[in-house]
């Protein structure tokens, strides 16, 4: 006798397939906990140096606050970057990606599924500041799942742009000091980056000299992050189907140019 | 076997690093990323200091931080070649049975992110010399000490990457580039962006436990000679003890790097780790 099978369908498929994404993750990570050495305490050592930077030179202490605040964003980036970004391509290089593609679900789904418990995160308890982390996070992983269809069409240029995506991005959004160092158009051109937004708003909310070296008024933030919000993951969910859609025609899923 | 070993895998290195793109693009991603990595340090320094680059800090930070890019260039280039065949490619067991020295073999994967390396850093230098008043003039540059420091730091960083490596051997990826994240990690206690005497007295001793301090003041040295005296940390040691302690302390990694490799590689054929794939 056949065990019927439950099938969802909608959110339900939605949220199954994020927690089966997530599993053999969360099962890998709990095998082996390497990754608390090399994902948390080394990085931590790594952003410490440009606390003592900041000692070095006699910076005023709110700029080691600073430190503190964008290096733990890093966390964020690097999750956006190797996890979400570049995860497609590390899914079709594996074989993986024809198989979800044939699954009846939502590759939005599967690459909130891959994000799981890898990143530790740091929430103040001030409502605007957790509204713009939020907001901050939102406009990010969209803007994630945005670039994450561009790698599906990718090959092994997308392991190359991931990298490159580093030390550019930690320069021009700040992550090291006040966005306000730059000129006013170049700012505003890296605020097309949620954190920098982000991080210039809850630098400005958490330390008592971070609205002198804020870039734009913190409510004026928060609008643009929500505007970038919805814009991101619209985008996301349109490129993510059309690009889809031209790897099928293309066939590139499959494809591994090693 | 030990020269073909490590001859054919630094071509097959190159080609890895550098064929996914033209050879424009790959210039320019080679350039974007060291600048956009010191121009965050110069960033920090000019808003505080108000760009002051004349000051013997400045070029003591911008060297430091030019030459320690080759600690993740090459201890990632030995050690991520073990993820990378073992994952990607699952080509790690057919090099296990081919007549090859695994460790020569993995250090020949490491210098196409060496030369990318030198040329990042040289780029780095050359901006650093030419727009930020880094005060490097060739005449008083002390080449010998140069090329000697700088051949006894890569033989080092080999060394390192290769006991990383050894360890990786034994991890699952979880994470992508672990040369690069202990680069990062040791980047606190090497002196390479400050004098180690802005430590906390009780973490120094972690840093003059390190031979790249050594090897990094060295190189300061032979550059800037006088701006690296500046500094009282390494000032009351020469070139010649400076060299000797480098010199013991690469005796030392290679002995650390020889039994770690030998041991986790019996470890991983004897749990079956060869050709595994973790981390879907």
């Amino acid at each position: 006798m056949e065990t019927a099978i439950r099938k969802n369908t909608g959110w339900r498929l939605f949220i199954q397939t994020i927690l089966g994404r997530a599993y053999p993750r969360v099962v890998g990570m709990s095998r082996e906990k390497s990754w608390l050495f090399f994902d948390i305490f080394l990085p931590m050592l790594s952003v410490s140096a440009y606390v003592f930077v900041y000692r070095a030179i006699g910076a005023p202490e709110e700029y080691i606050g600073f430190v503190v605040v964008g290096g733990a964003m890093t966390a964020f980036w690097m999750n956006i970057l190797w996890s979400m970004s570049s995860q497609l391509y590390w899914e079709k290089e594996t074989g993986n990606l024809a198989l979800y593609i044939m699954s009846p679900t939502n590759l939005m789904a599967v690459l909130l599924g891959s994000l799981a418990f890898k990143v530790q995160y740091a929430l103040g308890s001030f409502w605007q500041l957790l509204l713009v982390f939020f907001l901050a996070m939102t406009a990010l992983y969209g803007m994630g799942m945005m670039t994450a269809s561009l790698f599906l069409l990718l090959s092994r240029e997308a392991w190359h742009i991931a990298n490159l995506a580093q030390e550019p991005i930690y320069l021009v959004a700040g992550f090291y000091f006040p966005i306000k160092s730059f000129n006013f158009w170049v700012a505003a051109a890296a605020s097309i980056i949620p954190l920098t937004l982000g991080l210039d708003a809850m630098r400005q909310l958490v330390f008592p000299s971070g609205p002198a070296l804020g870039f734009l008024n913190v409510r004026v933030e928060i609008f643009i992050l929500s505007g970038l919000a919805v814009l991101f993951i619209t985008a996301a969910r349109i490129l993510l189907r059309k690009m889809e859609r031209l790897a099928i025609r293309e066939g590139r899923l499959t494809e591994s140019r090693r | 076997m030990n020269l073909r070993s490590f001859r054919t895998a630094a071509w097959l290195g190159w080609k890895i690093e550098s064929n996914w793109t033209d050879p424009f693009l790959f210039a320019v991603y080679s350039i974007i990323k060291p600048l956009a990595g010191a121009a965050i340090l110069v960033v920090m320094y000019s808003v505080i200091t108000k760009g002051d680059f004349a000051a013997p800090l400045f070029p003591y930070i911008y060297l430091g931080n030019a030459f320690y890019m080759y600690v993740g260039a090459v201890m990632t280039g030995v050690s991520w070649a073990i993820i990378d065949d073992r994952e990607h490619y699952r080509t790690l067991k057919y090099m296990y049975v081919a007549p090859i020295r695994i460790p020569l073999y993995l250090i020949g994967r490491a210098v196409a992110r060496f030369l990318t390396g030198s040329f990042s850093v040289l780029i780095t230098i050359v901006f650093g010399a030419l727009f930020l008043h880094v005060p490097i003039e060739a005449a008083q540059v002390d080449w010998l000490l140069f090329s000697v420091s700088l051949l006894m730091g890569v033989v080092l960083l080999a060394l390192m990457g290769l006991t990383l490596a050894g360890v990786t051997l034994l991890l699952a990826r979880h994470s992508d580039y672990l040369g690069d994240a202990v680069a990062g990690g040791l980047y606190l206690f090497s002196g390479a962006v400050f004098p180690l005497d802005v430590l906390p007295a009780w973490l120094r001793p972690i840093g003059y436990a390190m031979p790249i301090t050594y090897w990094l003041e060295l190189l300061r040295r032979s550059l800037v000679g006088s701006v690296a005296q500046a500094f009282p940390t390494l000032a009351n040691l020469s070139n010649g003890q400076l060299l000797a302690i480098l010199g013991g302390m690469i005796a030392l990694a290679a002995v650390v790097a020889v039994i770690t490799f030998r041991w986790c590689d019996h470890q991983a054929r004897e749990r079956g780790y060869i050709d595994r794939t973790t981390n879907y």
